[in-house]
Protein backbone atom coordinates (compact mmCIF):
# COMPACT_ATOMS: atom_id res chain seq x y z
CA UNK A 1 0.00 0.00 0.00
CA UNK A 2 1.29 3.34 -0.81
CA UNK A 3 0.48 6.85 0.96
CA UNK A 4 -2.41 8.50 -1.51
CA UNK A 5 -1.33 11.76 -0.62
CA UNK A 6 1.96 12.83 -1.18
CA UNK A 7 3.72 14.55 1.04
CA UNK A 8 5.43 17.86 -0.19
CA UNK A 9 9.17 17.33 1.02
CA UNK A 10 10.14 20.98 1.67
CA UNK A 11 13.93 20.81 2.81
CA UNK A 12 13.97 24.47 3.88
CA UNK A 13 11.49 23.65 6.40
CA UNK A 14 12.54 20.37 7.95
CA UNK A 15 14.31 21.20 11.08
CA UNK A 16 17.80 19.38 10.37
CA UNK A 17 18.42 15.79 12.03
CA UNK A 18 20.10 15.87 15.42
CA UNK A 19 22.91 13.92 13.32
CA UNK A 20 23.49 16.66 10.65
CA UNK A 21 23.78 19.37 13.18
CA UNK A 22 26.33 17.62 15.49
CA UNK A 23 27.60 16.00 11.97
CA UNK A 24 31.05 17.69 11.87
CA UNK A 25 31.67 16.85 15.66
CA UNK A 26 30.36 13.46 15.36
CA UNK A 27 32.13 12.03 12.10
CA UNK A 28 35.82 11.23 13.76
CA UNK A 29 34.14 8.93 16.34
CA UNK A 30 31.96 7.33 14.00
CA UNK A 31 35.83 6.63 11.83
CA UNK A 32 37.61 5.99 14.98
CA UNK A 33 35.42 3.46 16.65
CA UNK A 34 36.70 0.03 14.95
CA UNK A 35 39.86 1.05 15.03
CA UNK A 36 40.21 2.28 18.98
CA UNK A 37 37.80 -0.91 19.51
CA UNK A 38 40.16 -3.09 17.89
CA UNK A 39 43.46 -1.52 19.60
CA UNK A 40 41.72 -1.07 23.09
CA UNK A 41 41.14 -4.80 23.16
CA UNK A 42 43.95 -6.89 21.49
CA UNK A 43 46.83 -3.82 22.34
CA UNK A 44 45.86 -1.36 25.29
CA UNK A 45 43.71 -3.51 27.98
CA UNK A 46 46.40 -6.83 28.14
CA UNK A 47 49.25 -4.35 29.24
CA UNK A 48 46.70 -3.51 32.15
CA UNK A 49 45.73 -7.10 32.16
CA UNK A 50 49.65 -8.43 32.22
CA UNK A 51 50.53 -6.22 35.09
CA UNK A 52 47.29 -7.79 36.93
CA UNK A 53 48.83 -11.43 36.10
CA UNK A 54 52.44 -10.12 36.98
CA UNK A 55 51.16 -9.67 41.11
CA UNK A 56 49.72 -13.59 40.58
CA UNK A 57 50.99 -17.35 40.50
CA UNK A 58 49.20 -18.81 37.23
CA UNK A 59 49.87 -21.95 34.79
CA UNK A 60 47.94 -20.66 32.31
CA UNK A 61 44.46 -23.19 33.62
CA UNK A 62 43.47 -22.94 36.57
CA UNK A 63 42.95 -20.97 38.85
CA UNK A 64 44.96 -17.46 39.30
CA UNK A 65 46.32 -17.13 42.95
CA UNK A 66 47.55 -13.65 44.22
CA UNK A 67 51.25 -13.75 45.03
CA UNK A 68 51.52 -10.00 45.59
CA UNK A 69 54.77 -9.03 44.29
CA UNK A 70 56.41 -12.68 44.88
CA UNK A 71 57.24 -12.80 41.46
CA UNK A 72 59.53 -9.24 40.97
CA UNK A 73 61.18 -10.44 44.35
CA UNK A 74 62.04 -13.66 42.85
CA UNK A 75 63.48 -11.81 39.94
CA UNK A 76 65.41 -9.97 42.17
CA UNK A 77 67.77 -12.88 43.01
CA UNK A 78 67.36 -14.89 39.75
CA UNK A 79 70.75 -15.07 37.94
CA UNK A 80 69.08 -15.66 34.68
CA UNK A 81 67.16 -12.55 34.56
CA UNK A 82 70.05 -10.19 34.92
CA UNK A 83 72.04 -11.93 32.27
CA UNK A 84 69.29 -10.73 29.81
CA UNK A 85 68.90 -7.37 31.20
CA UNK A 86 72.86 -7.50 30.67
CA UNK A 87 72.62 -8.86 27.25
CA UNK A 88 69.50 -6.20 26.50
CA UNK A 89 71.94 -3.43 27.37
CA UNK A 90 75.12 -4.89 24.85
CA UNK A 91 72.03 -5.21 22.45
CA UNK A 92 71.02 -1.62 23.13
CA UNK A 93 74.63 -0.12 22.74
CA UNK A 94 75.69 -2.33 19.91
CA UNK A 95 72.57 -2.17 17.85
CA UNK A 96 73.04 2.01 17.47
CA UNK A 97 76.36 1.14 15.62
CA UNK A 98 73.86 0.24 13.06
CA UNK A 99 73.27 4.11 12.73
CA UNK A 100 76.70 5.33 11.67
CA UNK A 101 77.29 2.23 9.51
CA UNK A 102 73.96 3.11 7.54
CA UNK A 103 75.13 6.44 7.38
CA UNK A 104 78.63 5.66 5.97
CA UNK A 105 76.71 3.46 3.46
CA UNK A 106 74.47 6.16 2.38
CA UNK A 107 77.45 8.53 1.63
CA UNK A 108 79.23 5.85 -0.35
CA UNK A 109 76.18 5.24 -2.49
CA UNK A 110 74.71 8.60 -2.69
CA UNK A 111 76.68 9.15 -6.48
CA UNK A 112 75.13 8.69 -9.69
CA UNK A 113 76.92 6.28 -11.81
CA UNK A 114 75.48 3.78 -14.01
CA UNK A 115 73.55 0.79 -12.66
CA UNK A 116 73.60 2.97 -9.16
CA UNK A 117 69.97 2.37 -8.45
CA UNK A 118 70.18 -1.45 -8.34
CA UNK A 119 73.42 -1.50 -6.22
CA UNK A 120 71.01 0.50 -3.44
CA UNK A 121 68.44 -1.89 -4.03
CA UNK A 122 71.13 -5.06 -3.28
CA UNK A 123 72.43 -3.01 -0.40
CA UNK A 124 68.87 -2.83 0.78
CA UNK A 125 68.23 -6.23 0.23
CA UNK A 126 69.01 -7.72 4.15
CA UNK A 127 65.93 -5.35 5.79
CA UNK A 128 63.71 -7.13 3.15
CA UNK A 129 64.06 -10.54 4.43
CA UNK A 130 62.79 -12.15 7.41
CA UNK A 131 65.29 -12.37 10.33
CA UNK A 132 64.00 -16.28 10.77
CA UNK A 133 65.81 -16.50 7.29
CA UNK A 134 68.84 -13.95 8.54
CA UNK A 135 68.61 -16.04 11.44
CA UNK A 136 69.37 -19.26 9.59
CA UNK A 137 71.56 -17.64 7.17
CA UNK A 138 74.00 -16.62 10.21
CA UNK A 139 73.92 -19.62 11.71
CA UNK A 140 75.55 -21.36 9.28
CA UNK A 141 77.41 -18.85 8.20
CA UNK A 142 79.11 -19.14 11.77
CA UNK A 143 79.18 -23.08 11.50
CA UNK A 144 82.52 -24.39 12.78
CA UNK A 145 82.64 -27.14 10.75
CA UNK A 146 81.72 -25.43 7.23
CA UNK A 147 80.96 -21.75 7.99
CA UNK A 148 81.91 -19.36 5.78
CA UNK A 149 82.78 -17.13 9.09
CA UNK A 150 85.67 -19.72 10.18
CA UNK A 151 86.80 -19.86 6.12
CA UNK A 152 87.70 -16.71 6.35
CA UNK A 153 89.28 -15.79 9.75
CA UNK A 154 91.44 -19.44 8.69
CA UNK A 155 93.09 -17.52 5.89
CA UNK A 156 94.49 -15.34 8.52
CA UNK A 157 95.57 -18.09 10.70
CA UNK A 158 92.96 -17.97 13.16
CA UNK A 159 89.91 -20.28 14.40
CA UNK A 160 88.30 -22.38 14.22
CA UNK A 161 85.74 -20.33 16.68
CA UNK A 162 82.44 -21.41 17.52
CA UNK A 163 80.72 -18.42 18.07
CA UNK A 164 77.53 -19.59 18.83
CA UNK A 165 78.94 -22.21 21.11
CA UNK A 166 80.73 -19.96 22.72
CA UNK A 167 79.36 -18.18 25.89
CA UNK A 168 82.10 -14.89 25.35
CA UNK A 169 81.01 -14.46 21.92
CA UNK A 170 77.50 -16.38 21.44
CA UNK A 171 75.76 -12.52 22.11
CA UNK A 172 78.19 -10.70 19.86
CA UNK A 173 77.23 -13.20 17.07
CA UNK A 174 73.92 -12.67 17.15
CA UNK A 175 74.12 -8.98 17.09
CA UNK A 176 76.02 -9.18 13.99
CA UNK A 177 73.51 -11.05 12.63
CA UNK A 178 70.83 -8.61 13.96
CA UNK A 179 72.92 -5.43 12.99
CA UNK A 180 73.17 -6.41 9.26
CA UNK A 181 69.70 -5.32 7.80
CA UNK A 182 69.09 -2.61 10.79
CA UNK A 183 71.81 -1.19 9.06
CA UNK A 184 70.59 -1.69 5.95
CA UNK A 185 67.30 -0.09 7.02
CA UNK A 186 69.63 3.34 8.48
CA UNK A 187 70.97 3.12 5.02
CA UNK A 188 67.95 3.61 3.45
CA UNK A 189 66.65 6.47 6.06
CA UNK A 190 69.94 8.23 4.80
CA UNK A 191 70.21 7.77 1.45
CA UNK A 192 66.16 9.45 1.46
CA UNK A 193 67.78 12.33 3.77
CA UNK A 194 70.91 13.07 1.58
CA UNK A 195 68.45 13.75 -1.53
CA UNK A 196 66.79 16.08 0.28
CA UNK A 197 69.86 17.78 1.61
CA UNK A 198 69.53 21.52 0.29
CA UNK A 199 72.34 21.95 -2.22
CA UNK A 200 72.59 25.46 -1.82
CA UNK A 201 73.71 25.41 1.33
CA UNK A 202 76.57 22.94 0.74
CA UNK A 203 77.86 25.05 -2.34
CA UNK A 204 78.35 27.78 -0.12
CA UNK A 205 79.61 25.75 2.66
CA UNK A 206 82.66 24.63 -0.05
CA UNK A 207 82.49 28.39 -1.22
CA UNK A 208 83.74 29.04 2.65
CA UNK A 209 86.28 25.82 2.58
CA UNK A 210 84.38 23.34 4.14
CA UNK A 211 84.60 20.03 2.81
CA UNK A 212 85.22 16.39 4.15
CA UNK A 213 84.48 16.00 7.79
CA UNK A 214 83.78 19.05 8.38
CA UNK A 215 81.52 19.68 5.70
CA UNK A 216 79.79 16.21 6.92
CA UNK A 217 79.55 17.22 10.98
CA UNK A 218 78.30 20.75 10.48
CA UNK A 219 76.79 21.00 7.43
CA UNK A 220 75.37 17.79 6.45
CA UNK A 221 74.78 15.64 9.41
CA UNK A 222 71.97 18.76 11.28
CA UNK A 223 70.03 18.76 7.80
CA UNK A 224 69.87 14.97 8.12
CA UNK A 225 68.15 15.22 11.98
CA UNK A 226 64.70 13.68 10.52
CA UNK A 227 66.65 10.87 9.85
CA UNK A 228 68.37 10.49 12.56
CA UNK A 229 65.51 10.77 14.73
CA UNK A 230 63.11 8.24 13.08
CA UNK A 231 67.02 5.43 12.67
CA UNK A 232 67.09 5.93 15.99
CA UNK A 233 63.36 4.91 17.12
CA UNK A 234 63.38 1.84 15.14
CA UNK A 235 66.79 1.22 16.02
CA UNK A 236 66.28 0.96 19.64
CA UNK A 237 62.72 -0.42 19.78
CA UNK A 238 64.49 -3.27 17.15
CA UNK A 239 67.11 -3.93 19.66
CA UNK A 240 64.65 -4.75 22.51
CA UNK A 241 62.46 -6.58 20.37
CA UNK A 242 65.25 -8.70 19.51
CA UNK A 243 63.70 -12.50 19.76
CA UNK A 244 63.44 -14.39 16.41
CA UNK A 245 67.13 -14.34 16.11
CA UNK A 246 67.86 -15.68 19.49
CA UNK A 247 65.51 -18.46 19.15
CA UNK A 248 66.58 -19.37 15.56
CA UNK A 249 70.38 -19.22 16.46
CA UNK A 250 70.86 -20.63 19.58
CA UNK A 251 67.51 -20.48 21.07
CA UNK A 252 68.82 -18.85 24.62
CA UNK A 253 72.10 -21.11 25.01
CA UNK A 254 74.72 -22.17 25.50
CA UNK A 255 73.54 -22.57 29.39
CA UNK A 256 71.09 -19.46 28.43
CA UNK A 257 74.33 -17.14 27.73
CA UNK A 258 72.14 -15.47 24.86
CA UNK A 259 68.98 -14.95 26.67
CA UNK A 260 67.26 -11.60 26.07
CA UNK A 261 64.30 -10.20 28.62
CA UNK A 262 61.74 -10.67 25.35
CA UNK A 263 63.45 -14.50 24.95
CA UNK A 264 63.26 -15.20 28.69
CA UNK A 265 59.85 -14.16 29.30
CA UNK A 266 58.85 -16.79 26.89
CA UNK A 267 60.74 -19.41 27.83
CA UNK A 268 59.60 -19.27 30.94
CA UNK A 269 55.66 -18.58 30.01
CA UNK A 270 55.55 -20.53 26.83
CA UNK A 271 57.60 -23.24 26.12
CA UNK A 272 59.02 -26.71 27.11
CA UNK A 273 60.62 -25.07 30.17
CA UNK A 274 56.88 -24.44 31.84
CA UNK A 275 54.02 -22.38 31.98
CA UNK A 276 54.97 -19.69 34.74
CA UNK A 277 52.53 -16.81 33.41
CA UNK A 278 53.00 -15.26 36.59
CA UNK A 279 56.64 -15.18 36.21
CA UNK A 280 57.04 -14.21 32.40
CA UNK A 281 54.48 -11.21 33.13
CA UNK A 282 56.25 -9.72 35.72
CA UNK A 283 59.40 -10.19 32.94
CA UNK A 284 57.43 -8.47 30.46
CA UNK A 285 56.40 -5.72 32.66
CA UNK A 286 60.43 -5.31 33.26
CA UNK A 287 60.59 -4.83 29.73
CA UNK A 288 57.82 -3.06 29.07
CA UNK A 289 59.40 -0.16 31.65
CA UNK A 290 62.66 -0.27 30.39
CA UNK A 291 60.66 0.53 26.80
CA UNK A 292 58.39 3.08 27.96
CA UNK A 293 61.21 5.16 29.26
CA UNK A 294 62.41 5.60 25.03
CA UNK A 295 58.46 5.33 23.90
CA UNK A 296 57.83 8.47 26.37
CA UNK A 297 61.24 10.42 24.92
CA UNK A 298 59.62 9.36 21.39
CA UNK A 299 56.35 10.82 22.15
CA UNK A 300 57.35 14.15 23.69
CA UNK A 301 59.52 15.10 20.86
CA UNK A 302 56.85 14.54 18.83
CA UNK A 303 54.45 16.51 21.21
CA UNK A 304 57.02 19.35 20.82
CA UNK A 305 56.73 18.82 16.83
CA UNK A 306 53.07 19.22 17.06
CA UNK A 307 52.93 22.47 18.76
CA UNK A 308 55.47 23.70 16.86
CA UNK A 309 53.31 23.56 14.18
CA UNK B 1 75.03 16.98 -3.12
CA UNK B 2 77.03 15.27 -0.90
CA UNK B 3 79.81 13.81 -1.26
CA UNK B 4 81.07 15.54 -3.83
CA UNK B 5 79.59 13.98 -7.10
CA UNK B 6 82.31 11.20 -8.65
CA UNK B 7 81.87 12.71 -11.67
CA UNK B 8 83.81 16.00 -10.81
CA UNK B 9 86.87 13.46 -9.53
CA UNK B 10 89.76 12.39 -11.82
CA UNK B 11 89.05 9.59 -14.07
CA UNK B 12 91.41 7.17 -12.03
CA UNK B 13 89.13 7.69 -8.92
CA UNK B 14 86.06 7.19 -10.73
CA UNK B 15 87.28 3.77 -11.88
CA UNK B 16 88.27 3.26 -8.11
CA UNK B 17 84.77 3.47 -7.62
CA UNK B 18 83.48 2.02 -9.90
CA UNK B 19 85.45 -1.33 -9.00
CA UNK B 20 85.13 -0.93 -5.43
CA UNK B 21 80.80 -0.99 -5.78
CA UNK B 22 80.63 -4.45 -6.66
CA UNK B 23 83.88 -5.54 -4.28
CA UNK B 24 81.58 -4.01 -1.32
CA UNK B 25 78.37 -5.35 -2.45
CA UNK B 26 79.91 -8.85 -2.68
CA UNK B 27 81.04 -8.30 1.07
CA UNK B 28 77.81 -7.01 2.04
CA UNK B 29 75.96 -10.10 0.68
CA UNK B 30 78.32 -12.63 1.44
CA UNK B 31 76.35 -14.72 3.82
CA UNK B 32 73.49 -14.84 1.61
CA UNK B 33 75.43 -15.54 -1.21
CA UNK B 34 76.94 -18.60 0.73
CA UNK B 35 72.97 -20.00 1.20
CA UNK B 36 72.38 -19.70 -2.44
CA UNK B 37 75.56 -21.67 -3.70
CA UNK B 38 74.59 -24.40 -0.74
CA UNK B 39 70.68 -24.72 -2.07
CA UNK B 40 72.33 -25.36 -5.89
CA UNK B 41 74.85 -28.35 -4.65
CA UNK B 42 74.20 -31.99 -4.24
CA UNK B 43 73.24 -33.15 -0.89
CA UNK B 44 76.72 -35.84 -1.63
CA UNK B 45 78.85 -32.74 -1.27
CA UNK B 46 78.07 -32.37 2.29
CA UNK B 47 78.89 -35.55 3.08
CA UNK B 48 82.35 -35.74 1.46
CA UNK B 49 83.10 -32.31 3.20
CA UNK B 50 83.25 -30.33 -0.57
CA UNK B 51 81.51 -27.16 1.29
CA UNK B 52 83.39 -24.19 -0.50
CA UNK B 53 84.90 -26.28 -3.66
CA UNK B 54 82.94 -26.04 -6.97
CA UNK B 55 79.60 -27.78 -6.61
CA UNK B 56 79.97 -32.01 -8.15
CA UNK B 57 77.00 -31.07 -10.38
CA UNK B 58 74.58 -28.54 -10.49
CA UNK B 59 71.26 -29.28 -8.91
CA UNK B 60 69.12 -26.02 -8.73
CA UNK B 61 65.69 -27.99 -10.16
CA UNK B 62 66.23 -30.99 -7.88
CA UNK B 63 66.90 -29.16 -4.67
CA UNK B 64 64.12 -26.56 -5.43
CA UNK B 65 61.51 -28.91 -6.72
CA UNK B 66 61.96 -31.18 -3.55
CA UNK B 67 61.35 -27.96 -1.43
CA UNK B 68 57.86 -27.43 -3.68
CA UNK B 69 56.85 -30.89 -4.51
CA UNK B 70 58.19 -33.28 -1.40
CA UNK B 71 57.90 -30.85 1.92
CA UNK B 72 55.14 -29.17 3.50
CA UNK B 73 56.43 -26.14 2.06
CA UNK B 74 53.69 -24.83 -0.05
CA UNK B 75 51.29 -25.53 2.55
CA UNK B 76 53.55 -23.20 5.07
CA UNK B 77 53.46 -20.44 1.87
CA UNK B 78 49.66 -20.55 1.94
CA UNK B 79 49.36 -20.03 5.12
CA UNK B 80 51.57 -16.88 4.68
CA UNK B 81 49.27 -15.40 1.77
CA UNK B 82 46.03 -16.70 3.82
CA UNK B 83 47.21 -14.28 7.24
CA UNK B 84 48.87 -11.71 5.52
CA UNK B 85 46.66 -10.48 2.72
CA UNK B 86 43.48 -10.25 4.45
CA UNK B 87 45.80 -8.80 7.27
CA UNK B 88 46.56 -6.04 5.06
CA UNK B 89 42.98 -5.28 3.63
CA UNK B 90 42.36 -4.88 7.27
CA UNK B 91 44.65 -2.41 8.33
CA UNK B 92 43.81 -0.38 5.24
CA UNK B 93 40.62 -0.62 5.49
CA UNK B 94 41.03 0.54 9.19
CA UNK B 95 43.56 3.35 9.13
CA UNK B 96 41.99 4.74 6.44
CA UNK B 97 39.36 5.34 8.64
CA UNK B 98 41.47 6.81 11.87
CA UNK B 99 43.86 8.25 9.42
CA UNK B 100 41.18 10.18 8.00
CA UNK B 101 39.26 10.93 11.48
CA UNK B 102 42.36 12.40 13.63
CA UNK B 103 44.22 13.92 10.34
CA UNK B 104 41.13 16.32 9.71
CA UNK B 105 39.50 16.83 12.45
CA UNK B 106 40.33 18.86 15.17
CA UNK B 107 39.09 17.66 18.90
CA UNK B 108 40.35 18.28 22.16
CA UNK B 109 41.21 14.50 22.97
CA UNK B 110 42.44 13.74 19.09
CA UNK B 111 46.40 14.04 20.07
CA UNK B 112 46.04 11.37 23.02
CA UNK B 113 43.88 9.00 21.14
CA UNK B 114 46.58 9.71 18.17
CA UNK B 115 49.63 9.44 20.89
CA UNK B 116 47.75 6.03 22.23
CA UNK B 117 47.87 4.35 18.93
CA UNK B 118 51.45 5.24 18.90
CA UNK B 119 53.10 4.39 22.02
CA UNK B 120 51.12 0.93 21.38
CA UNK B 121 53.05 0.36 18.30
CA UNK B 122 56.18 0.90 20.24
CA UNK B 123 55.35 -1.83 23.26
CA UNK B 124 57.38 -5.35 23.57
CA UNK B 125 54.82 -7.74 22.14
CA UNK B 126 55.67 -9.97 25.23
CA UNK B 127 53.52 -7.37 27.52
CA UNK B 128 50.51 -8.54 25.28
CA UNK B 129 51.45 -12.60 24.39
CA UNK B 130 49.60 -14.02 27.75
CA UNK B 131 46.57 -11.70 27.62
CA UNK B 132 46.19 -11.98 23.61
CA UNK B 133 46.59 -15.46 23.74
CA UNK B 134 44.42 -16.09 26.17
CA UNK B 135 42.13 -13.99 24.50
CA UNK B 136 42.53 -15.88 21.50
CA UNK B 137 41.77 -18.96 23.23
CA UNK B 138 38.85 -18.14 25.04
CA UNK B 139 37.26 -16.82 21.43
CA UNK B 140 37.88 -20.05 20.20
CA UNK B 141 40.59 -19.17 17.29
CA UNK B 142 43.48 -20.85 18.80
CA UNK B 143 45.29 -22.43 16.46
CA UNK B 144 43.34 -20.57 13.45
CA UNK B 145 44.37 -18.17 10.86
CA UNK B 146 41.23 -15.62 11.95
CA UNK B 147 42.90 -15.75 15.29
CA UNK B 148 46.57 -14.61 13.71
CA UNK B 149 44.96 -12.09 11.53
CA UNK B 150 43.04 -10.39 14.18
CA UNK B 151 45.63 -9.88 16.33
CA UNK B 152 48.07 -8.39 13.61
CA UNK B 153 45.58 -6.07 12.25
CA UNK B 154 44.70 -4.24 15.44
CA UNK B 155 48.26 -3.97 16.31
CA UNK B 156 49.16 -3.27 12.92
CA UNK B 157 46.52 -0.94 13.06
CA UNK B 158 49.09 1.48 15.56
CA UNK B 159 51.53 1.84 13.04
CA UNK B 160 49.38 2.44 9.93
CA UNK B 161 47.32 5.02 11.78
CA UNK B 162 50.54 7.25 12.58
CA UNK B 163 51.45 6.51 8.64
CA UNK B 164 48.08 7.75 7.63
CA UNK B 165 47.19 10.59 9.70
CA UNK B 166 50.85 12.26 8.83
CA UNK B 167 49.98 11.56 5.14
CA UNK B 168 46.61 13.20 5.62
CA UNK B 169 47.87 15.97 7.72
CA UNK B 170 49.88 16.80 4.56
CA UNK B 171 46.84 17.60 2.38
CA UNK B 172 46.17 20.53 1.24
CA UNK B 173 42.94 21.84 3.84
CA UNK B 174 41.35 23.62 1.63
CA UNK B 175 40.28 20.83 -0.30
CA UNK B 176 37.93 19.79 2.28
CA UNK B 177 36.56 23.00 3.33
CA UNK B 178 35.59 23.47 -0.26
CA UNK B 179 33.57 20.11 -0.26
CA UNK B 180 32.16 21.39 3.20
CA UNK B 181 31.15 24.29 1.63
CA UNK B 182 29.02 22.88 -1.25
CA UNK B 183 27.67 20.75 1.54
CA UNK B 184 29.02 17.25 0.93
CA UNK B 185 28.40 15.01 3.87
CA UNK B 186 31.51 14.25 6.03
CA UNK B 187 31.49 10.40 4.97
CA UNK B 188 31.12 11.58 1.08
CA UNK B 189 34.30 13.81 1.77
CA UNK B 190 35.70 10.79 3.36
CA UNK B 191 34.95 8.64 0.42
CA UNK B 192 35.21 10.74 -2.77
CA UNK B 193 38.05 13.56 -2.01
CA UNK B 194 40.21 12.00 0.98
CA UNK B 195 40.04 8.12 -0.30
CA UNK B 196 41.45 8.98 -3.78
CA UNK B 197 44.37 11.13 -2.51
CA UNK B 198 45.43 8.57 -0.11
CA UNK B 199 46.35 5.82 -2.59
CA UNK B 200 49.93 6.23 -2.93
CA UNK B 201 49.94 5.88 1.34
CA UNK B 202 48.11 2.93 0.89
CA UNK B 203 50.09 1.47 -1.18
CA UNK B 204 52.94 2.08 0.63
CA UNK B 205 51.57 0.60 3.42
CA UNK B 206 50.39 -2.24 1.91
CA UNK B 207 53.95 -2.95 0.74
CA UNK B 208 55.22 -2.47 4.08
CA UNK B 209 52.38 -4.16 6.09
CA UNK B 210 52.71 -6.87 3.90
CA UNK B 211 56.45 -7.47 4.82
CA UNK B 212 56.13 -6.96 8.25
CA UNK B 213 53.38 -9.61 8.59
CA UNK B 214 55.04 -12.52 6.25
CA UNK B 215 58.27 -12.10 8.63
CA UNK B 216 56.34 -12.50 11.78
CA UNK B 217 57.24 -15.26 13.73
CA UNK B 218 56.79 -14.51 17.01
CA UNK B 219 53.00 -14.30 16.75
CA UNK B 220 53.28 -17.30 15.09
CA UNK B 221 54.53 -19.23 17.33
CA UNK B 222 52.01 -18.20 20.02
CA UNK B 223 48.86 -18.31 18.47
CA UNK B 224 49.61 -21.30 15.97
CA UNK B 225 50.92 -25.01 15.66
CA UNK B 226 51.11 -27.33 13.05
CA UNK B 227 51.34 -28.33 9.40
CA UNK B 228 47.27 -26.53 8.74
CA UNK B 229 47.99 -23.40 10.06
CA UNK B 230 51.68 -21.74 10.61
CA UNK B 231 53.02 -19.60 8.29
CA UNK B 232 56.53 -19.93 6.43
CA UNK B 233 58.37 -18.50 8.99
CA UNK B 234 57.67 -20.67 11.69
CA UNK B 235 56.85 -23.86 9.34
CA UNK B 236 60.76 -23.06 8.25
CA UNK B 237 61.67 -24.72 11.50
CA UNK B 238 59.95 -28.09 10.90
CA UNK B 239 61.33 -28.11 7.80
CA UNK B 240 64.68 -28.07 8.86
CA UNK B 241 63.88 -30.70 11.36
CA UNK B 242 62.85 -32.38 8.80
CA UNK B 243 66.02 -32.31 6.76
CA UNK B 244 68.47 -32.01 9.44
CA UNK B 245 72.03 -31.95 8.18
CA UNK B 246 70.70 -31.33 4.82
CA UNK B 247 72.21 -27.78 3.96
CA UNK B 248 71.18 -27.98 0.20
CA UNK B 249 67.40 -28.33 1.00
CA UNK B 250 67.44 -26.54 4.00
CA UNK B 251 69.08 -23.50 1.77
CA UNK B 252 67.16 -23.90 -0.84
CA UNK B 253 64.13 -23.81 1.55
CA UNK B 254 65.06 -20.71 3.27
CA UNK B 255 65.29 -18.89 -0.08
CA UNK B 256 61.84 -19.76 -0.62
CA UNK B 257 60.54 -18.65 2.53
CA UNK B 258 62.27 -15.70 1.55
CA UNK B 259 61.38 -14.97 -1.47
CA UNK B 260 57.95 -13.48 -1.44
CA UNK B 261 58.18 -10.08 0.29
CA UNK B 262 61.71 -9.49 -1.87
CA UNK B 263 59.79 -9.82 -5.00
CA UNK B 264 57.00 -7.57 -3.27
CA UNK B 265 60.38 -5.25 -2.33
CA UNK B 266 61.50 -5.39 -6.06
CA UNK B 267 58.06 -4.96 -7.64
CA UNK B 268 56.61 -2.44 -5.59
CA UNK B 269 60.37 -0.54 -4.88
CA UNK B 270 59.16 3.09 -5.20
CA UNK B 271 56.50 2.44 -2.89
CA UNK B 272 58.36 0.57 -0.19
CA UNK B 273 61.06 3.28 0.17
CA UNK B 274 58.34 5.87 -0.05
CA UNK B 275 56.78 4.33 3.17
CA UNK B 276 59.90 3.29 5.04
CA UNK B 277 61.64 7.23 4.68
CA UNK B 278 58.05 8.66 5.52
CA UNK B 279 59.05 11.52 7.56
CA UNK B 280 62.70 10.58 6.98
CA UNK B 281 62.72 14.35 5.15
CA UNK B 282 61.21 17.62 6.06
Amino acid sequence: MTNPVAVPQTTAERPRSWYKRNEIALTPWLFLIPGVLFFLVYVIFPIFQSISISFTEWDGLGQAEPVGLENYRELFDDDAFYTSLRNNIIWLFLYLLAIPAGLFIALFLNQTVFGIRLYKSLFFFPFVISQVVVGLVFSWFYDPTFGLFNEIIGWFGLGPVNVLGDERYVTYGIIAAGIWPQTAYCMILYLTGLNAVDPEQVEAARLDGAKGWRMLWYVIIPQLKPATFIAFVVTIIGALRSFDLISIMTNGGPFGESRVLSFYMFEVALSEYGFRMGYGAAIAVILFLIMMIFITYFLWSMYREERGR
Amino acid sequence: MFPKPIEKSSAGVRTAYKAMLPVALLIWLMPLLAIMVFSVKPGADFTTGNYWGIPSSFNLFENYGKVFFESDMPRYLLNSLLITVPTVIGCMILSAMTGFALGIYRFRSNLWIFFMFVAGNFVPFQILMVPVRDLTLDMGLYNTIAGLVLFHVAFQTGFCTLFMRNFIRALPFPLIEAARVEGVAEWRIFLYVVLPLMKPALAAMAVLIFTFIWNDFFWAIVLTQGVETQPVTAGITSFNAQYRAAYHLMSAGSIVAALPPVLMFFLMQKHFIAGLTLGAVK
